[in-house]
């Protein structure tokens, strides 16, 4: 496989407002045709990432560089990157045909090609006819296809979006996610994206960096970033995780993990717990049995609901094993009266595959 | 019998009765004695109290009047002028009220509605005052003459376009300027092409607005306007002192003609701006 072309390199970027440290020591590499996704609790200085590369504010120390070409003091109207706005930042006295238009009316293009590539992308964006409405006219999601569409006229190198869905409906969302990925790949275009919505980053990018207090703790495709999290942040922020605190030794090459809620487990795995660290199992790969479970590679455990939250498709259920620890567990609604049997203090068993088992660091 | 129930709605005065007599005794007594001036400036008698038929002779007459003229180009010349001098002075006023952050602002922007609280009459007494202390010279070469009542209109004139501009301003967010120096606008060109366009509307408006009361102003203008310098309001007021003739229907009605036509545009102006907004 041929190394794909980095867009965007940040190298030890640092910004502050104030006493408050925004980014702190921030490297990354966004490559050609990514979704690349920042994932963050909110004022964790995602959205300031963002307003880096675009120029809008300027970094403390660290480098920018945009196509191989340090960016740090550029301007922001002569940097190659276009950004979406949470707010939409639409111009409210210019028409949507004009809105979209001002970017290249800008570049000196000529007439008849700023007039192709607005329609091409009205028809794009799924806009045409809109062309003379302003935007108090349209409503939030016609707004966010507009903000888009102004973005990407240009062409730019990257695309930033700042949380540009948080404002719309669930529907809608769900919609304008799909869009917004078949729009990336269709155009061959790097997107940027900056949410605090795990389902949204999961859903949509190709790569997320999760972020907490202005750092970066883990970069990884979004799969692996569910799957194999490295860090115990990222793995709670990302979907729900069951954390099973204890102490490793290495036997014969074999980990053996003593574990405070489930006793000992035999990881068949040549590998070190690193220092403080913890095992991890996701609620959806423990499955509920009708009696103990006695395979080998399986952790079985015994415990009574206590807790039980229904959402439709999936209930999430608490157990109390008899050492007090709790287990949670993502249950599957296959049939209208599988619900009957997760009534609160029922007894069950269930059991996971130890090779679910996620080692995390803290 | 099933009892009828009548519903009312907070906003639906337009069923109300009560209401829609208030308002015609209202219509009427505000715009009876405008009608009747008009009417009677086409009226052919040196009286203001029969009818004695139609004609147009005393708008002739205003035009061979050249005292009157005179009085007519004074006014215009301050209403241009002062217009021009606040509007610029309005703008500047409003963008600092709006962009920038200052010692005192707070109180700033509570010391510009000062000229707007004060009353006329004393705004006038303060400026005349104000020009004899500082001995401003008394000009004999027109338009210098006029200078005195031009930088007194300004003073009151300038903080209604600096609050109708900064209203129209508090709209635009920080953001929408980013977006557009984010597409490539230079910090000018996002003056020029976002912030001058988008409070245009509220420009033309407020400019209207300062010309209209710059040239039916009477108070301040009387206070600071001497021999030379008399403006068709000081004027009207002078011919009044020696009874109501038909002429001064006639140069009022043209008055209120000019000023009925700017207000027109002024308010189509801005609800061409708020409609941007609604919804």
């Amino acid at each position: 496989m041929t190394e794909k072309k980095t867009t965007i390199e940040l190298k030890k970027l640092n910004k502050k407002f104030g006493d408050i440290i925004a980014v702190n020591d921030v490297s990354l590499k966004i490559s050609e045709n990514d979704f690349f996704t920042i994932l963050g609790p909110s004022g964790c200085g995602k959205s300031t990432i963002l307003r880096l590369i675009a120029g809008l504010e300027v970094q403390d120390s660290g480098a920018v560089i945009i196509n191989n070409k340090d960016s740090s003091f550029v301007q922001a109207n002569e940097r190659p990157v276009n950004m979406v706005f949470q707010s939409y930042a639409l111009f409210p006295h210019l028409s949507v045909r004009d809105n979209i238009e001002f970017g290249l009316k800008l570049k000196k293009i000529s007439n008849i090609d700023i007039k192709i590539r607005v329609e091409e992308i009205l028809e794009l964006v799924k806009m045409n006819g809109y062309d003379f409405k302003l935007p108090s006219e349209l409503s939030g999601g016609q707004k966010q296809r507009v903000a888009l569409a102004r973005a990407i006229v240009n062409k730019p190198k990257i695309v930033l979006l700042d949380e540009p869905l948080s404002a719309l409906d669930a529907n809608l969302r769900m919609e304008m996610q799909q869009e917004l990925v078949n729009i990336q790949r269709n155009l061959k275009m790097t997107f940027m994206l900056v949410t605090h919505d795990q389902d949204e980053a999961l859903s949509i990018s190709s790569k997320i960096a999760i972020m907490e207090n202005g750092k970066i703790i883990e970069t990884n495709t979004a799969t692996n970033m569910y799957e194999y999290p490295s860090k115990k942040f990222s793995a709670e922020f990302l979907g729900r995780i069951n954390i099973i605190e204890g102490a490793s030794s290495l036997i014969d090459n074999r980990m053996l993990f003593n574990s405070d809620t489930f006793g000992k487990i035999n990881l068949e795995r040549d590998i070190k717990l690193p220092k403080d660290g913890v095992l991890g199992i996701r609620p959806e790969k423990i499955i509920i049995e009708t009696g103990l479970n006695k395979h080998k590679n399986r952790v079985s455990m015994n415990g009574t609901i206590t807790n039980w939250t229904y959402y439709g498709d999936v209930s999430y259920i608490t157990i109390e094993l008899k050492n007090k620890s709790k287990v949670y567990i993502n249950v599957q609604n296959i049939h209208r009266n599988s619900l009957q049997e997760l009534n609160i203090g029922k007894k069950l068993f269930a059991s996971f595959d130890i090779n679910d088992l996620i080692i995390l660091e803290k | 019998m099933k009892k009828r129930v009548q519903h009312y709605t907070p906003v639906n005065y337009a069923k109300n009765n009560t209401l829609k007599i208030i308002t015609f005794i209202f219509l009427v007594i505000l715009y009876l004695p405008i009608i009747n001036l008009i009417m009677f400036s086409f009226n052919d008698s040196k009286r203001n109290i029969v009818w004695r038929g139609f004609t147009s002779k005393y708008y002739e007459k205003l035009f061979e009047n050249e005292m009157l003229f005179l009085a007519f180009s004074n006014s215009m010349t301050i209403a241009i002028t002062s217009t021009i001098i606040s509007t610029f002075l309005g703008i500047t006023t409003a963008i600092a009220l709006w962009k920038f952050n200052f010692y005192l602002k707070k109180y700033y922007d509570v010391a510009l509605l000062f000229p707007i609280i004060i009353p006329e009459i004393c705004m006038g007494i303060s400026m005349l005052v104000f020009f004899n202390y500082i001995n401003w010279p008394n000009f004999q070469l027109w338009p210098f003459t006029l200078s005195s009542i031009i930088i007194a209109h300004v003073s009151f004139i300038f903080p209604f376009v600096a609050i109708i501009i900064r209203a129209r301003l508090s709209m635009l967010n920080n953001e929408i300027l980013e977006a557009g120096q984010d597409l490539g606008a230079s910090k000018y060109q996002v003056i020029r092409k976002i912030i001058i366009p988008f409070m245009s509307p509220a420009l033309v408006a407020s400019a209207l607005l300062a010309f209209t009361l710059s040239l039916d102003d009477f108070v301040v203008t009387f206070f600071t306007s001497g021999p030379n310098s008399v403006t068709l309001p000081v004027k009207i007021y002078s011919m009044v002192r020696f009874g109501i003739s038909p002429e001064i229907n006639a140069i009022s009605t043209l008055l209120i003609l000019i000023i009925i036509i700017c207000t027109y545009f002024a308010i189509r102006f801005l609800s061409k701006s708020n409609r941007e907004f609604m919804k």
